[in-house]
C-alpha cells in the first residue's frame, strides 16, 4: 500500500479524514482550552502574590 | 477508605497528586493512541462489507463509550458531592460534562460521516444514534442548568438533582428509543455497527483506553484549573504562588506543575 | 405542641387550596388547554388536509401538543408561592416535602391533564382517527400526563428560583418526556393499525408508578436547593 492509496481509502477519504478530522479539532480544543484555563487562573493567583509583595 | 477520600478530597492533595501524575497519564495516553491509530490507520484490513470506512469505527465506538461512561460517572460524582458535600466531586461533575458532551458530538458526527457511504444517508433514525442524540440534550441540560446559578454550591447542587435524574432516565430512554425502532423500522439495515471482526478488536479496544485516558487527562487538567480557581484566597495557594513567584517561571512549561 | 394532621388530609388541604387558587385565575388556566387546540390545529394548516396523512400523523401531533401544553402550564406549579414567600412556608409544614411535591403534581394534573382526555377525542375526530384508537388515546393520555405532571415538578423545582427559567426549564423536561412520548404515541399508532397494545400501555403503567414514588423525592430535594 503506498502512501496516495493509503490517503485515497478507496474513495472514502472525505468520509474517513473527516471523521478524523473532526475528532481531532474537537480533542484539541477540549485540552487547549484546558491549558488556557490553568494558565489563566495561575496568572491571576501570580498577579495578586506580586501585588501582595509590593505591598510588604 | 474513609481517610483516603477525605484526604484525596482536600484540594490541596489533589492538586499535589494530580500534578505529579498527570504527566504520566498524559503520556500513556499519548502512546495508546499512536499505537491505536497505527492499528486502526494501517494494519488491520478493510472490512468485506463497510470497505475503508470501518476505520471510522476506531473513533466513533471509543467515543460513544465515553460519552456514556462520562455522563455515569458525572452523575455519580454529582451525588457523591451533595450526599457527603466534597467540594472536589462538585467540580469532577462540572468540568465532565463539557467533555462529555465533545464525545457525544464526536460520536453523532462520525456516525453520520460513516452513514453516508454506508446508508447513502447522512442521518438515520437508528437507535443508537437516536440515544446518542438525546444523551446530547441531557448534558446540554445539566451545562444550561449549571451555569444559570450564579452561586458556585447551589449550581453544584441542583444540577446533582438533574444528573441523578437523568442518570436514572438513561437507561429507560436507551430502552424506549430501541423498542421504538424495532416498531418503526423493521426492515434490516444491513450493515450495522456491532460486527467486529477480531482483527479489528485490537485497535479497537486500545484506541477505547485511550480515548478513557484521555478524558482523564482533559479532567485533571480542568479540575486543577478549577481547584486553583476557586481556591485563590487560601493559604497553601497563595505558598504555591510566593515558590513561582521566587522562581519566576511564568510563561514557561513548569507552571503547569 | 397541637395534633398533627394526617397526610391525607394534608394532601386534601393543599390540592384543595391550589385549585381555589387557579379558580380565581380561570383565563390562565385555560390557558394551556386552548394552546394544545391551537396547536393540534397548525398541523392540518401545514400539512394539508389529506385523511389519510393527517391519520397517520394524528398520535404523534396529539402527543407531542399533550407534551408542550403540559410543559407551558408547567411554570405557574410553584412560581406564585415562590415569589410571595409562602412556598418557604409550605416547606416549614411538619409533613414530609414528598407530600407537597405531590399535591402540587396532582394539580397541575388536575388542570392541564384531565381536561385534555375531554379535549382529545374531539381533536383526534378532526385528524380522522379511527374509533378504537381514540379509545386507546384516552387511556394512554390517562396514564402518561400525569409522568409528565411529575417529572415536570422535578425540572420546575430546580428552576424556580431562576429569574429566566422558562425556556430552561423546556431544555430540562423534554428528554426526559422522551418515553412518555413514545410510549403513548406508540401506542395509539398501534391501535390506529389494528395491533395489540398491551405493551405500551403496562410500560406507560410501569412509568407511572416509577413517576409517582421517585420524583417526588427528586423534586423535594431541588426545591429545598431552589428555596435556600
Amino acid at each position: 500500500m503506498n502512501i496516495a492509496e493509503f490517503f485515497h481509502m478507496d474513495g472514502y477519504a472525505l468520509y474517513v479524514w473527516g471523521a478524523y478530522g473532526v475528532t481531532l479539532v474537537v480533542l484539541s480544543l477540549n485540552v487547549i482550552l484546558a491549558r488556557q484555563q490553568q494558565r489563566k487562573a495561575l496568572r491571576a493567583i501570580l498577579r495578586a502574590a506580586q501585588r501582595n509583595r509590593s505591598l510588604v | 477508605m474513609w481517610l483516603w477520600i477525605h484526604k484525596f478530597g482536600s484540594p490541596k492533595y489533589f492538586y499535589n497528586v494530580s500534578g505529579k501524575i498527570l504527566p504520566w497519564v498524559a503520556g500513556a495516553t499519548a502512546l495508546l493512541i499512536v499505537i491505536g491509530l497505527y492499528l486502526g490507520l494501517f494494519a488491520s484490513p478493510a472490512d468485506y462489507q463497510q470497505r475503508e470506512t470501518v476505520r471510522i469505527m476506531y473513533i466513533h465506538v471509543p467515543s460513544a463509550w465515553n460519552s456514556m461512561f462520562i455522563y455515569l460517572l458525572m452523575a455519580a460524582s454529582a451525588a457523591i458531592g451533595l450526599i457527603w458535600n466534597i467540594k472536589l466531586a462538585d467540580i469532577v461533575a462540572a468540568v465532565s460534562a463539557p467533555i462529555g458532551a465533545s464525545f457525544t458530538f464526536i460520536t453523532l458526527v462520525t456516525g453520520s460521516l460513516w452513514g453516508k457511504p454506508m446508508w447513502g444517508t447522512w442521518w438515520e433514525w437508528d437507535a443508537r444514534l437516536t440515544s446518542e442524540l438525546i444523551l446530547l440534550f441531557l448534558y446540554l441540560g445539566y451545562i444550561a442548568l449549571q451555569s444559570a446559578f450564579e452561586d458556585r454550591r447551589l449550581a453544584a447542587r441542583a444540577s446533582a438533582v438533574l444528573a441523578i435524574v437523568g442518570a436514572v432516565n438513561v437507561p429507560i430512554i436507551y430502552y424506549s428509543v430501541q423498542w421504538w425502532n424495532t416498531l418503526h423500522q423493521p426492515q434490516s439495515l444491513g450493515v450495522g455497527m456491532s460486527t467486529i471482526h477480531p482483527s479489528m478488536l485490537w485497535p479497537l479496544l486500545i484506541m477505547a483506553l485511550g480515548f478513557k485516558l484521555l478524558y482523564v487527562v482533559i479532567l485533571l487538567m480542568r479540575t486543577r484549573a478549577e481547584v486553583l480557581e476557586r481556591e485563590r484566597n487560601n493559604a497553601w495557594v497563595q505558598e504555591l504562588a510566593q515558590a513561582l513567584v521566587g522562581k519566576s517561571v511564568i510563561g514557561s512549561a513548569n507552571e503547569y506543575r | 405542641m397541637s395534633e398533627r394532621p394526617g397526610i391525607m388530609s394534608t394532601l386534601g388541604a393543599l390540592i384543595r387550596r391550589d385549585l381555589l387558587l387557579a379558580l380565581r385565575r380561570r383565563a390562565q388556566a385555560l390557558n394551556p388547554l386552548v394552546f394544545f387546540v391551537i396547536v393540534v390545529t397548525l398541523f392540518p394548516l401545514g400539512l394539508g388536509p389529506e385523511p389519510n396523512l393527517l391519520q397517520k400523523l394524528a398520535p404523534g401531533v396529539l402527543w407531542v401538543a399533550a407534551l408542550l401544553s403540559a410543559m407551558l402550564s408547567l411554570e405557574a406549579m410553584f412560581h406564585s408561592d415562590f415569589e410571595d414567600g409562602s412556598l418557604e412556608q409550605l416547606l416549614l409544614i411538619p409533613q414530609p416535602v414528598f407530600i407537597i411535591v405531590l399535591a402540587k403534581a396532582l394539580t397541575h394534573w388536575l388542570l392541564s391533564g384531565l381536561p385534555l382526555l375531554l379535549l382529545a377525542p374531539l381533536l383526534a375526530l378532526w385528524l380522522h382517527l379511527p374509533g378504537e384508537a381514540i379509545l386507546v388515546l384516552l387511556i394512554t393520555l390517562a396514564l402518561g400526563a400525569p409522568v409528565l405532571s411529575l417529572i415536570g415538578a422535578i425540572g420546575v423545582a430546580l428552576t424556580v428560583g431562576l429569574r429566566r427559567g422558562g425556556v430552561l426549564l423546556s431544555l430540562l423536561v423534554l428528554p426526559l418526556y422522551i418515553p412518555v412520548l413514545i410510549m403513548g404515541a406508540g401506542a395509539v399508532d398501534s391501535a390506529a393499525m389494528g395491533l395489540s397494545v398491551g405493551a405500551q400501555l403496562s410500560i406507560l403503567g410501569a412509568l407511572l408508578a416509577f413517576a409517582v414514588t421517585l420524583a417526588p423525592w427528586a423534586a423535594g430535594a431541588a426545591l429545598r436547593i431552589s428555596v435556600e
